[in-house]
């Protein structure tokens, strides 16, 4: 067992863990962050997305034990201090980006990673940049919409409905 | 201007704010006092039988609380099959048991034979490792073809692999056959409908409590349907009284059938819970839900459509071969019949429907409703057969299926397949499709993209399903062993708010923003005084859960008659109170009034008087306002569609994109647009991932080559256009209260043929006479059709 100890949402935290313990795992279980989901085990779908230093991380990727010292961000930090959504958070929700809600929490780091890198993306750059989001109940259409909406761009044009 | 509150408002979801911060309750995400970790045994080859195991190592590695073998279960039941299907001579389906824990045999890769449990889930992996299962593997039964014509069993108590051999509607067989047999033109195609993974993105997860001094159980798990798991394992697997188990779905990440059905992990939580006397809890990893969750579709079919020399269709006949893969699961069973066959007339007036479905037992996991059930396989025969007469006769693809549409004058119509359809314009939907998609102007698109180097074909489809399901009563002649109706208790609380306690789960589709909708416009209130409860047997009325389009339609109109009973006991309460008739009574606006006066009470008020019921007439009004209503329903309802796709198709690489992409659908009304039109983008790009990405792929030795997402091709938001979804032209169903089709289902019904016949259509543009390409329209497969095409 390793001791690690780690910035979360601006609080500091510490724990035990095993070498082979996922950051994933750290947050949910020994952390109660139950907001990052795990939903494939191959690094593929973002539902665990979280932000390392700033960079976007898929924390079923990443040992806890690497993030020994970095400043991890997690989807339960993402709100305004009042409480209130952010403006990606309530863009989904004005937008309809979001059924289940279980690659919700990925989805909406991932877009905060892209809009800090790129204020005003295209819908191509949008669709591009969440290659490695999955979501299996919207079609996307409407997390396009809701992230460009986010960047303050007009999406009333972007198609019928 | 759009209504801000109530029916036919886009209301956002208040559901919305605990997913989008981190708060939802997903299974995984409890933590119950005490709770353990199990993990499976799972078999790596696809037929085998099970000469020993030996858990001996495995129960002394740290921190083994118990492991379980088939053995352990051997004397209990098996989950069952939810509808007896006979075949065409008379007799019923084999019905091979399916235990917790595989049994002597295993069936396909993935089947679990043994369970660890322990104090951590690492533990529990690592002593699942230490099993030593003694396995003799036998020939895999893969292919439909080779599983019905040879002597290998994947079930050696029946002899055969074959489930069933069904025939619908038995009665038309033989004029049916002389009507092929005699026509102007027969055009004939043979298709597969591709075997896909639901994939919803929450793994399933279970856990087991027990608790000793009362023998209560509880199942937290990742259902559909609360009350129907409950059922199965009460009445089927375990035998645990009804009311000794609460089972409770929280928050669930996605479904489309996949958590319909009771799984055997279910079961071994609960015994494993109650042996250990500590919550024993299970988690899927992606991998496990590839080899474990019921799959879909997996059809391989021949239609013949016979045409007249008008170009009037005289009939449809179908022979299919349907893969139910290694054990029959809840619902597998009626998919490829009731759910498939009755719809095989479509959105036509044609005379003549014959339907032959053998379902087929094959060493791969089983096979069970998947997003439309049934009738996307359906809709795809037909439109594909459809457009391919088109094609070999010469003439309009719209006009063809528009001459034989059947038309509004013309309901309610008894189809050729056996269904009364009760409401419907298929040419008005098929006229806004073409105003939508701009039909008019895809000439000009073509000769863009051919600028490009690329052949653009453009795709339509017309499609008829049946949802809300379903009537009990017609269910019931047709197979089913369960009832189909919801329930709804509408509970008004002292000080005026309401709890409306529902038997629909949802797990993505926003009842808790749709159904308060409802209410409050019946009783003029504000919607957020208005909350839902689901998921929870200790808690909701027997309700069926969701699935089959049917929340609105069947739940939401018990929530009508719930409170069409609230209305009317508030209207004697304040008849009461107003000193009046409660027949004088009129309620506006949360406001009780007497007519012609200007007296009134609001709902508040009656509400608390209910429950203080001070001066209050206890010998005519029982004290408390909360109702409950039963729904069954009269007939499905029949929502409807016109789609259209345009492709573009590399020919250099057969690379093929979906440009535009269109949905016109009838869902009747519509509570809230704005989630409507997301359920229809959902099923497009489910639909569109059929047509165009995913596979699911086993070899000749039944191992599953397509079981992460590494292999198996998701639809990703780059693959995808933004789509045109209209649902203007709705015809009010007739038959319940709230004139509601269901919306659920549609885009993946209408989308995979709409894909389909673009591609063929493009193909054709560049002067490649392909009739056919089977699904997933991979590059691969374009290309190699272009090459052997003329």
């Amino acid at each position: 067992m390793t001791k690690i100890t780690m910035t979360v949402n601006g609080k500091t935290v510490s724990g035990e863990v095993e070498g082979r313990t996922l950051l994933a795992s750290f947050l949910r279980e020994d952390q109660g962050l139950t907001g990052t989901h795990v939903g494939c085990d191959t690094s593929q779908c973002g539902a665990c997305v979280v932000h390392v230093d700033g960079a976007a991380v898929k924390a079923c990727t990443m040992l806890a034990a690497e993030a020994d010292g970095a400043e991890v961000d997690t989807i339960e930090g993402q709100a305004n201090a009042d409480g209130s959504l952010n403006v990606i958070q309530q863009a989904f929700q004005d937008h309809h980006g979001l059924q289940c809600g279980f690659c919700t929490p990925g989805m909406v780091m991932s877009a905060a990673a892209l809009l800090k890198e790129n204020p005003t993306p295209s819908e191509r750059e949008v669709r591009e940049y969440l290659e490695g989001n999955i979501c299996r109940c919207t079609g996307y259409h409407n997390i396009v919409k809701a992230i460009m909406a986010a960047s303050g761009q007009d999406v009333g044009a972007i198609a019928a409905e | 201007m759009p209504k801000d509150t109530g029916i036919g408002a886009a209301t956002v979801r208040r559901e919305d704010v605990r997913f989008l911060t981190g708060t939802g309750e997903y299974t995984d995400d409890i933590v119950l006092a005490k709770q353990t970790y199990a993990v499976f045994a799972r078999s790596t080859v696809a037929h085998g039988t099970i000469k020993s195991i030996d858990t001996a190592a495995a129960e002394a590695m740290p921190g083994v609380l118990a492991v379980f073998t088939g053995e352990d279960f051997a004397e209990v039941g098996g989950n069952p099959a939810g509808w007896l299907i006979n075949s065409r001579d008379g007799t019923p389906m084999h019905e091979p048991k399916r235990p917790v824990l595989a049994h002597g045999k295993v069936r396909h890769v993935g089947d679990a034979y043994a369970a660890v449990i322990a104090e951590t889930a690492e533990q529990a992996r690592d002593a699942v490792e230490a099993i030593e299962a003694e396995i003799e593997e036998l020939p895999a039964v893969v292919d439909m073809h080779d599983a019905l014509s040879g002597s290998n069993y994947v079930h050696d108590e029946i002899g055969t692999n074959q489930c069933f051999d069904w025939g619908w509607i038995e009665d038309n067989r033989e004029a049916t056959d002389n009507a092929i047999k005699n026509a102007h033109h027969v055009t004939t195609l043979e298709l597969v409908n591709n075997r896909l993974v639901p994939n919803a993105m929450e793994p399933r997860a279970s856990i087991g409590s027990y608790k000793a001094s009362t023998g209560e159980y509880t199942l937290h798990t990742t259902s559909q349907n609360p009350h129907l798991t409950r059922l199965l394992i009460s009445a089927f697997v375990l035998g645990i009284p009804e009311n000794m188990l609460t089972v409770i779905a929280p928050d669930v990440g996605g479904g489309f059938g996949s958590k319909i059905y009771h799984y055997g992990e279910e079961a071994l939580v609960l015994a494993a819970a109650k042996k250990i006397g500590r919550p024993v809890k299970w988690t899927a990893d992606r991998t496990e839900s590839f080899l474990t969750d019921a799959h879909g579709r997996d059809h391989v079919t021949k239609i013949e459509l016979a045409l007249d020399e008008d170009g009037k269709f005289l009939a449809f006949r179908t022979d299919t071969k349907a893969n139910v893969g290694a054990y029959l699961s809840n619902f597998s069973t009626a998919t490829p019949t009731f759910l498939h066959g009755t719809l095989m007339a479509g959105n036509y007036t044609v005379p003549l429907v014959y339907v032959n479905v053998k379902a087929v037992f094959t060493n791969t996991a089983p096979v069970d409703a998947y997003r439309g059930a049934g009738r996307p396989e359906a809709t795809y025969s037909l439109e594909r057969v459809i457009d391919k007469a088109a094609r070999e006769l010469g003439v309009d693809p719209i006009e063809l299926r528009r001459k034989n549409f059947i038309k509004p004058d013309q309901y309610p119509y008894a189809s050729a397949a056996g269904l009364e359809y009760d409401a419907g314009n298929y040419d008005a939907l098929m006229d806004k499709m073409e105003e939508v998609a701009d039909v008019a102007g895809f000439e000009a698109r073509r000769k863009e993209s051919e600028a490009k180097g690329l052949l653009r074909g453009l795709g339509v489809n017309a499609y008829i399903e049946a949802c809300g399901i379903a009537p009990s009563n017609l269910v019931g002649v047709l197979g089913s062993r369960v009832g189909l109706y919801d329930a709804a208790t509408v509970r008004v609380n002292a000080t005026g708010n309401l709890s409306v306690m529902v038997g629909a789960h949802s797990h993505g589709q926003g009842h808790e923003t749709a159904f308060p909708q409802v209410v409050a416009e019946m009783l003029g209130i504000d919607p957020a005084v208005i909350d839902i409860v689901h998921g929870d047997t200790s808690k909701i009325p027997f309700g069926m859960g969701t699935y089959g389009s049917r929340s609105l339609a069947v739940c939401g109109s018990a929530v009508v008659r719930a409170t069409e009973k609230i209305i009317n006991k508030a209207k004697k309460i304040a008849g009461h109170m107003l000193e009046a008739s409660e027949h004088d009574i009129t309620l506006s606006d949360g406001v009780f009034s007497v007519s012609g006066t200007d007296k009134s009470v609001t709902f508040g008020e009656v509400a608390l008087k209910a429950y203080i019921p001070h001066e209050y007439p206890l010998e005519d009004i029982e004290p408390g306002l909360e109702e409950t209503a039963f729904y069954d329903p009269a007939n499905f309802t029949y929502p409807s569609g016109a789609y259209a796709c345009e492709v573009e198709v590399d020919p250099e690489t057969g690379k093929v994109t979906v440009d535009r992409m269109c949905a016109v659908d009838d869902f009747g009304n519509v509570i809230n647009p704005m989630i409507v039109t997301g359920q229809v983008h959902g099923g497009l790009a489910q639909g569109i991932g059929q047509a165009l990405v995913e596979n699911t792929s086993y070899d000749e030795n039944g191992q599953l080559l397509s079981a992460s997402y590494m292999d198996y091709t998701m639809p990703r938001a780059d693959d995808l256009p933004m789509f045109h979804v209209d649902h203007s032209q709705g015809t009010p169903c007739t038959h319940n209260p709230l004139g509601v089709k269901g919306c659920g289902e549609a885009g993946a019904i209408g989308s995979p043929p709409t894909v389909v016949n673009a591609v063929i259509d493009a193909l054709h543009s560049g002067g490649k006479k392909v009739t056919h390409i089977d699904m997933p329209v991979t590059p691969a497969r374009v290309w190699n059709a272009m090459q052997d095409a003329t």
